[in-house]
């Protein structure tokens, strides 16, 4: 029971960032029908972007840790979807139209350059960091094993929750999520409504890589290690996250992230750490076979 | 107030226009008749630059608007009704009227929502259903209302009589008539229902293989033996 609980904290923790990263897949490809394979990249920067910003942040002198979190989180969130931004008016608009074929091999492309870039820029050693948020609660207790709810843990699923909340409600109550789901349902209506859909795909991949930012930024203050080539893994779990809960839905994507997460935790914790990855892909084929939509997606049926 | 000039629109190689010329003025309805496939609604779709034509000139109150983006075509008091209704099926009635509403100052929305609801009170039962839901008639309603929505100077209507039952069709043009007279909006309406429109309309164009090959006055059409041949004695 002990080691239960304890897995099921550190798999919340690691589906929080799964979660995060799949919401910018799922609402890419609702809104233009392509998958970003890019993306993971932006995560991988995002947590680069919030390690620069803890060391700016440390030699400034600003050491109170929930100013540096905020300030960190924010800066993060703030100067990382330039990237999404770019890499969606540079490599992505003017294809617009074209296969989709070529549209996935131009995220591929994008997604080795990002990096080589962050390789090239920062080097391609580790970078670690030290922890900043130490200690929490001592949940239960077995023998020596300890059920550990760390202040972080805590800190990293408020955070996510808290967000995942803040965009459910974008997308649902505010004119800019009216706008991005009626570009998703029909572009070329949203355009005789007088909607800018260029723009309005600009601010998805923002929005997108905002939160993907904040997995990064996570990842970061979580495992405390980084290097140019997280993405990569992350991306592709994130994604898996995405298809596992309906490609398209976002909270098929928030609750893939989690499951994905709980299911690596599990497998990690009962049987082999080194298989967790296939555990996680197994599970996808199997719903795949079983369920093609997904958890949450559903085919489209429409009356005409 | 719009002025199409010789315009060409392609899909593909397949020529859809021939050099169309079209006027609208200020406060008329105009109706464009014709058979399946003649290009009616491919002219209120180049209209609104999507597809845009290949040559020849749009005017918009005088402004060239070949080349504008479709958005900003529409802010400039543009709204279409088009073909296939085209209802954001998982958006409620209410979210599709709010989407009606994105070029309209805000201030409005009440009223016009109101009004709408006045016209088509079907829509007003049914304002927290999905539009993918609604039968054909109502997303027919649906569609004009959402057009309206915009305040729109110039209205695009692209076959409002389609698919609905007789008694809805007569009410509809009552309305289109309604809003003409009532709110001085610009109607340009695309019609099979040749009658109907010829009668509601000042003045119609017949469109043929992508070419204009009649116009005249509602009542000189209605009174044209090949019109009558062509597009009326067949049907009614």
């Amino acid at each position: 029971m002990e080691y239960f609980v304890q897995q099921l904290i550190n798999g919340l923790t690691l589906g929080a960032i799964y979660g995060l990263i799949a919401i910018g897949y799922t609402m890419v490809y609702g809104i233009i029908g392509m998958i970003n394979f890019a993306h993971g990249e932006i995560f991988m920067i995002g947590a680069f972007t919030s390690l620069l910003t803890f060391l700016v942040l440390g030699a400034a002198g600003i050491s109170w840790v929930p100013l540096a979190l905020f300030l960190a989180l924010a800066i993060t969130m703030l100067l990382t979807p330039i990237y999404g931004w770019t890499l969606e008016r540079v490599a992505y608009r003017p294809l617009r139209g074209s296969p989709r074929l070529a549209a996935l091999i131009t995220a591929i492309g994008m997604s080795i350059f990002l990096q080589n870039y962050v390789q090239l820029l920062q080097g391609a050693r580790n970078k670690p960091m030290q922890p900043i948020i130490r200690g929490g609660f001592e949940l239960m207790r077995e023998g020596d094993f300890v059920v550990l709810l760390s202040y972080l843990q805590i800190f990293i699923i408020l955070l996510t929750v808290g967000l995942m909340i803040v965009f459910t409600l974008i997308i649902h109550r505010t004119a800019l999520g009216r706008a991005q789901r009626a570009c998703e349902q029909d572009r070329g209506m949203a355009a005789l409504v007088g909607i800018n859909v260029d723009r309005t795909i600009s601010l998805t991949f923002v929005m997108g890589a905002a939160l993907a930012s904040v997995a990064g930024f996570i990842f970061l203050i979580n495992y405390g290690v980084i290097d140019f080539f997280i993405g990569f893994l992350a991306g592709i779990k994130a994604f898996t996250a995405a298809v596992l809960g309906g490609i398209g839905s976002l909270p098929g994507a928030m609750l893939g992230g989690f499951l994905i997460g709980l299911i690596e935790a599990f497998w990690s914790g009962y049987f082999t750490v080194e298989y967790k990855d296939v555990a996680a892909f197994g599970i996808l084929v199997l719903v795949l076979i079983f369920r093609p939509t997904g958890l949450l997606g559903k085919p489209d049926i429409e009356k005409v | 107030m719009l002025s199409v000039s010789g315009v060409h629109t392609f899909y593909g190689n397949i020529e859809a226009l021939r050099g169309v010329d079209v006027e609208v003025a200020e406060r008329e309805i105009v109706t464009l008749i014709g058979a399946n496939g003649a290009g009616k609604s491919t002219l209120l779709m180049t209209i609104c630059g999507n597809p845009r034509a290949t040559t020849g000139t749009i005017t918009l109150n005088g402004e060239d608007i070949t080349q504008r983006p479709t958005f900003e075509i529409v802010r400039m008091g543009v709204a279409q009704s088009p073909e296939g209704r085209r209802i954001f099926p998982r958006m409620t009635v209410e979210e599709n009227l709010r989407m009606g509403a994105v070029t309209a100052d805000p201030q409005y929305y009440d009223e016009d929502r109101a009004r709408v609801f006045d016209l088509f009170p079907r829509l007003k039962e049914r304002v927290e259903q999905r539009g993918g839901t609604l039968s054909g008639g109502e997303q027919q309603m649906l569609a004009i209302a959402r057009a309206l929505m915009s305040r729109p100077r110039l209205l695009l209507l692209d076959e409002p009589s389609l698919g609905l039952a007789p008694m809805v069709v007569k009410q509809i043009f009552e309305v289109i008539r309604e809003i003409n007279e009532s709110q001085k909006m610009t109607v340009f309406l695309v019609e099979q229902n040749a009658f109907h429109a010829l009668r509601l309309a000042h003045r119609g164009y017949v469109m043929v293989n992508g070419q204009i090959t009649l116009t005249g006055s509602g009542d000189e059409l209605l009174a044209n033996p090949e019109v009558r041949a062509a597009y009326l004695e067949g049907g009614h």
